[in-house]
């Protein structure tokens, strides 16, 4: 019976990332648990040197390929798939990341497994496996209880401590025999974009201003930007702020934007999807006003005020102004 | 070329969410349902290529809410056509489920694209674009945020975004499906006389699908997390909380 836990091992320009040590403690816990072993797949090419890092598992599954460089759905998801069939796992835990999601729904489809996605807890509940799953942008908890069937799990990052998967040792290692998979490749990786240079950078700035979609437009920027000034910070924002061109994409906090970790975090009409949170998590004061008592922001803030920002914002302002005489 | 948008209705969260008496699904009649925002930059971006390649865009919608107004609105914004599926479901079906009916709905129909919205803010079971891909042999890539067609309209060029703001340029054979993180610009805006004219003059197509279920993943309970919790509440007029929150900032030292 499928009793062990396979992790997918993401790297980035030569170095595991943590969603994977967050993984990996995770799989030290539920295996023995299930009375399996922790196996780990590691796809990419002259990746070799990143098996020692990888000790938390038992088995390293590797394919180690010049096509397999960069990320490819198609091809990760022919030997993903592949390492699945070899590695007899309960639960397959992928990150809830630009690869993870990929793979996730396509995996899924192709091998005909169960997925669940944007989990945030896995435990053991009368005696089955239950799933924690964010939806309704963090408003709503889905617990779901996993079959006997092998289930391909997608994490959001930032759920388990990377420490407990930070072993480094000397697992075996198990080549992914490749005949399977297609020679043809739908899909070819043609290069690196670096993120757009000249604007400051948010992650080193101590104090920051963040503004979500309940600063309504771009005429009310202005007005963040002028509390962020007196507080010597910078403004920054989510995703629906950038995807309306109120903010330049450098502001970005969030999946797929920066993570930042300020003293100070002052979040202004942020919902604090599960997205925007995982850039944010890690600041050291966190400060939301929000008009909806219901907002996860709340949920990952140290201080909440549940009001109207534009009620607030110039009292803010006004107030530091006057302290600082 | 042909585009195929798939855009789905999700609760408006402005709206909140309630749990319905069973515990394990929202309660329908607390939901508004608005079109999906990844999905409209989905339908943002073929309407992009539309402008640059004389692609045809046809829209496709499960009926659920106010979908008719949302497939109107797409045909105001210069969608070819606009198709409203009705499945005789009660509630909206799964990802795997609706992934396989419109698998079937699209594989006789002769489409290079298939844009749909990288994720939806119900998402459970994975997302809808991965699993059609998977489901009909067809390449995917997910979280786009820009698609240029080749010129002999054999591939698309895409951007794939990664954190920390790096992006993966990738080619891509045709058929294929793309998750849209975001269009190159905001969805654009349709002045209300013109969508009204469109509600008046033009066709909402419609087409009945039978769903098979797919072997749905067991919630046993929907719960919401407790209000507030972590977070020590400030109080009192707009005034005080300003001042109770520079006070913070002060004994923190984080006032220059």
């Amino acid at each position: 019976m499928a009793n062990n836990v396979l992790v997918l091992a993401e790297h980035f320009q030569g170095h595991v990332t943590d969603i994977t040590f967050e993984l990996l403690g995770k799989a030290r816990e539920l295996a023995p648990a299930l009375g399996g072993s922790v196996g780990v797949a590691l796809l990419g090419h002259d990746v070799g040197g990143l098996v020692s890092a990888l000790g938390a598992a038992a088995v390293v599954y590797a394919a180690d390929r010049p096509e397999l460089r960069e990320f490819t759905p198609d091809a990760y998801a022919a030997v993903l798939g592949i390492a699945v069939a070899h590695a007899s796992p309960r639960v397959v835990l992928l990150g809830s990341t630009s690869v993870g999601l990929d793979l996730l729904s396509l995996l899924s489809a192709r091998v005909n497994l169960p997925c669940i996605d944007n989990c945030t807890a896995i435990k053991f509940q009368d005696g089955g496996l239950v799933a924690t799953s964010q939806i309704y942008g963090g408003k709503v908890f889905a617990e779901v209880l996993l079959t006997q069937r092998t289930t391909l799990i997608a994490v959001a990052s930032g759920m388990f401590p990377a420490e407990a998967g930070r072993v480094s040792g000397k697992p075996q290692v198990v080549q992914i025999p490749h005949a399977l998979v297609a020679p043809e490749p739908q899909t070819s990786f043609r290069r690196w974009i670096e993120p757009p240079p000249g604007d400051v950078d948010i992650t080193k700035i101590p104090i920051l201003v963040a503004v979500g979609r309940g600063i309504q437009s771009a005429d009310n920027v202005p007005r963040a930007e002028a509390l962020a000034e007196v507080l010597g910070g910078a403004v920054c924002g989510s995703r629906p702020v950038i995807d309306q061109a109120w903010l330049p994409k450098t502001r970005q906090v969030g999946k797929s934007g920066m993570t930042v970790k300020p003293k100070l975090y002052l979040a202004l009409g942020v919902s604090g999807a599960p997205e925007h949170v995982e850039g944010m998590r890690g600041a050291e004061l966190i400060v939301a006003i929000n008009q909806d008592p219901q907002a996860p922001i709340f949920s990952v803030a140290h201080y909440g005020v549940v009001a109207d920002l534009f009620d607030i914002l110039p009292l803010l302002t006004a107030e530091i102004k006057t302290r600082q005489g | 070329m042909n585009i195929a948008v798939l855009a789905k209705q999700v609760p408006d969260l402005v709206e909140g969410v309630e749990i319905d008496a069973s515990g394990k699904a929202v309660d329908p009649t607390s939901i508004r349902y608005i079109l999906s925002e990844p999905d409209d930059h989905a339908l943002e971006e073929a309407l992009l290529l539309k402008e640059r390649t004389q692609a045809r865009v046809e829209v496709f919608s499960l009926e659920l809410g106010e979908v008719r107004d949302t497939l109107c609105t797409a045909l105001a914004k210069g969608a070819d056509r606009v198709v409203m599926v009705r499945t005789g479901l009660d509630t909206p079906p799964d990802n795997h489920t609706a992934a396989k009916m419109f698998a079937s709905l699209l594989r006789g129909l002769a489409f290079d694209l298939v844009l749909t919205g990288v994720r939806a803010i119900d998402d459970l079971d994975g997302s809808l674009g991965g699993l059609l891909a998977g489901y009909l042999s067809l390449p995917y890539v997910g979280l786009i945020r820009k698609v240029e067609i080749s010129s002999d309209g054999g591939t698309v060029v895409v951007e794939k975004e990664y954190p920390g703001g790096y992006a993966a340029e990738l080619e891509v054979r045709l058929p294929a499906v793309l998750g849209i993180q975001a269009a190159e610009q905001p969805p654009r805006y349709v002045p209300v006389s013109r969508l009204r004219q469109v509600m008046k003059t033009g066709t909402v197509e419609e087409q009945m699908a039978s769903p098979t279920p797919a072997e749905p993943v067991g919630v046993e309970r929907l719960f919401k997390p407790e209000e507030g919790a972590g977070a020590a509440m400030l109080s009192g007029s707009p005034d005080e909380v300003a001042r109770q929150s520079v006070n913070l900032l002060s004994e923190r030292r984080l006032l220059r």
